[in-house]
């Protein structure tokens, strides 16, 4: 065991994996995310808690983290590049580990550019593979970069996102050989609609021997609207939403519409537990968690196993 | 070459507001080259405060001058007998040579009444793009000649991210992404393995004034340390 998380007792038991999202507050109210973490609980193996999300001022990912805990739930602490240097990022490391937090997500994170700070200095003092390298070193060498010793390595188990979707499409496998060869345990995708596409990519990567060496979870996002759909296809870099996935949207009644998202995101749950080289889904219901334990339900992926 | 945008009107009349005797210094090199601080230039700003000052029933007295190059001494001296009848110096150079001329008359107010904005090429007349952060560590041996820590706006160097668009760059769809860039040069060029290992963390060289002693001349600039 590289970390003892739940979520890698999960994974390395074979189960199929399903892990959630939650996003922290605006302002101070540990409520709100004690609120949104009971609508997960029992429903997921482990959280994400996202870091100043599309680089919007949040409550930090590690105080979330903790009152996740706390609730006896696992989170899994997102970190992106943006906002700190090595020096903080190592010493989020260590605190979030002293306090339980067991799974990281690796990220260069969205720019600030996007965000109610636009104009604030991106950071970016190391990337998102050099993280997972670093996070690495920590862990399996007792090492901060510098290779100074630490003492008592964070025994983390390291996550990365993944974007099948992105350009060049040719490239995204070789992407994640090299998140691989950093040190990556885990993936996330980024939230599928295209599901050829990313089939191409799973095979891609088969062939080439990285599902044997990374657990791949396959991000889904059930829309809860046409004006959703449209709102992902057009604005978010990065995002591939088929016109099919619209229509179907629109041929139901408009407040049918949140139900055939859903109904379309467990089809696709449905795909990929039979699909080789998926180890288990990331469900992002954005602003969306009191749906979770419906989501779960339909999808089949309850209970959630046990593993010691 | 060094890229500059002059000031809005209001911030430099601001900035004047308490003087009324001027040096406008203009530089003949590169702000020159981008149509920004050049002899021209400097006509056309003093003609504009002069202007704008007797409207408002404040006169400005107003020099013009321009040196051929403002980040070097033996150009600068030219100023010398001059100076010393104006309140201030106004500078029209980049930030390099605005403090140069600041340094070279220490008891005079230099104010800038350029923005400067990098080390850029020049695409056409009046279109300049950066491509240099001067970061003391070039990296483009093994990114095609294209500079991720200028033209990725995450300064990547192990990318691209995952916000990268058919070939733009996540912050604006008219913003080519860099890394898009890279991979479709080195692919050309049958040279992906350039990118396919880890490139270490930086190691920031430019987190420090930095001094470059060219080696033929250490002797004569730093004797005593060297
Ligand atoms: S890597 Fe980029 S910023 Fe650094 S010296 Fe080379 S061109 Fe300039
Ligand atoms: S889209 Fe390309 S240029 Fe823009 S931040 Fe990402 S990798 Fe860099």
């Amino acid at each position: 065991m590289k970390s003892g998380s739940n979520l890698e007792k999960i994974l390395k038991a074979g189960h199929f994996a399903f892990t959630g999202e939650l996003g922290p507050p605006r302002g101070t109210s540990a409520e709100e995310v004690r609120k949104k973490a009971a609508h997960l609980k029992g429903k997921v193996d482990a959280v994400n808690i996202t870091d100043n999300q599309t680089a919007v001022v949040r409550m930090a990912s590690w105080a979330a983290c903790i009152i996740l805990i706390q609730e006896g739930l696992e989170p899994n602490y997102q970190m992106v590049c943006r906002d700190r240097n090595r020096l903080a990022m190592q010493a989020d490391i260590l605190g979030a580990y002293a306090h339980g937090i067991r799974n990281m997500l690796c990220l260069s994170g969205d720019h600030c550019k996007f965000g109610d700070h636009p104009h604030a200095k991106g950071v970016f003092d190391i990337d998102s593979m050099q993280l997972i390298q670093m996070v690495k070193k920590m862990r399996d060498e007792g090492k901060f970069l510098s290779g100074s010793e630490l003492e008592e390595p964070p025994k983390i188990f390291i996550g990365a996102a993944a974007n099948p979707f992105a350009d060049p499409f040719e490239w995204r496998v070789h992407r994640l050989a090299k998140k691989i060869n950093a040190g990556v345990d885990f993936i996330q995708s980024q939230c599928i609609y295209n599901m050829e596409k990313f089939q191409e990519w799973i095979k891609q990567s088969n062939e080439m021997g990285l599902t044997e060496k990374v657990y791949i979870l396959a991000g889904v996002t059930p829309m809860k609207s046409v004006g959703m759909a449209k709102y992902m296809k057009n604005n978010v870099p990065g995002m591939d939403v088929p016109d099919e996935i619209i229509n179907r949207l629109k041929g139901v009644d408009k407040k049918k519409q949140g139900d055939e998202g859903i109904k379309i995101a467990c089809e696709q749950i449905e795909q990929f537990k039979e699909m080789k080289g998926v180890s288990g889904v990331h469900l992002m219901a954005i602003e969306w968690e009191h749906k979770v334990p419906e989501i779960t339900e339909r999808a089949k992926v309850l209970p959630r196993p046990q593993v010691d | 070459m060094i890229v500059g945008k002059r000031k809005p009107f209001e911030e430099i009349k601001e900035m004047l507001k308490k003087y009324k005797k001027i040096l406008n210094v203009g530089c003949g090199t590169c702000i020159s080259v981008c149509l920004t601080g050049g002899e021209k230039e400097v006509k056309i700003l003093n003609a504009e405060l002069e202007m704008a000052r007797k409207l408002e029933e404040n006169p400005i007295e107003l020099g013009a001058s321009c040196v051929e190059r403002q980040c070097d001494r033996e150009f600068l001296a030219e100023l010398d007998p001059i100076v010393e009848d104006y309140e201030a110096i106004l500078s029209m150079a980049c930030g390099v040579g605005i403090q140069f001329l600041a340094e070279r008359f220490p008891e005079k107010p230099v104010l800038p009444a350029v923005d400067t904005s990098g080390l850029a090429v020049n695409q056409d007349v009046g279109w300049y793009e950066e491509r240099c952060r001067s970061c003391s560590s070039c990296v483009l041996a093994w990114t095609g000649g294209i500079c991720p820590v200028t033209l990725c706006a995450k300064g990547l160097y192990n990318g691209p991210c995952g916000g990268t668009d058919k070939g733009s760059c996540e912050i604006d769809k008219d913003q080519p992404c860099a890394w898009y860039m890279i991979y479709e040069r080195l692919a050309g060029q049958k040279r992906l393995d350039c990118i396919t290992n880890i490139q270490a963390p930086n190691e920031w060289e430019d987190q420090v004034p930095r001094t470059l002693l060219h080696h033929g001349y250490k002797k004569r600039n730093h004797s005593d340390k060297n």
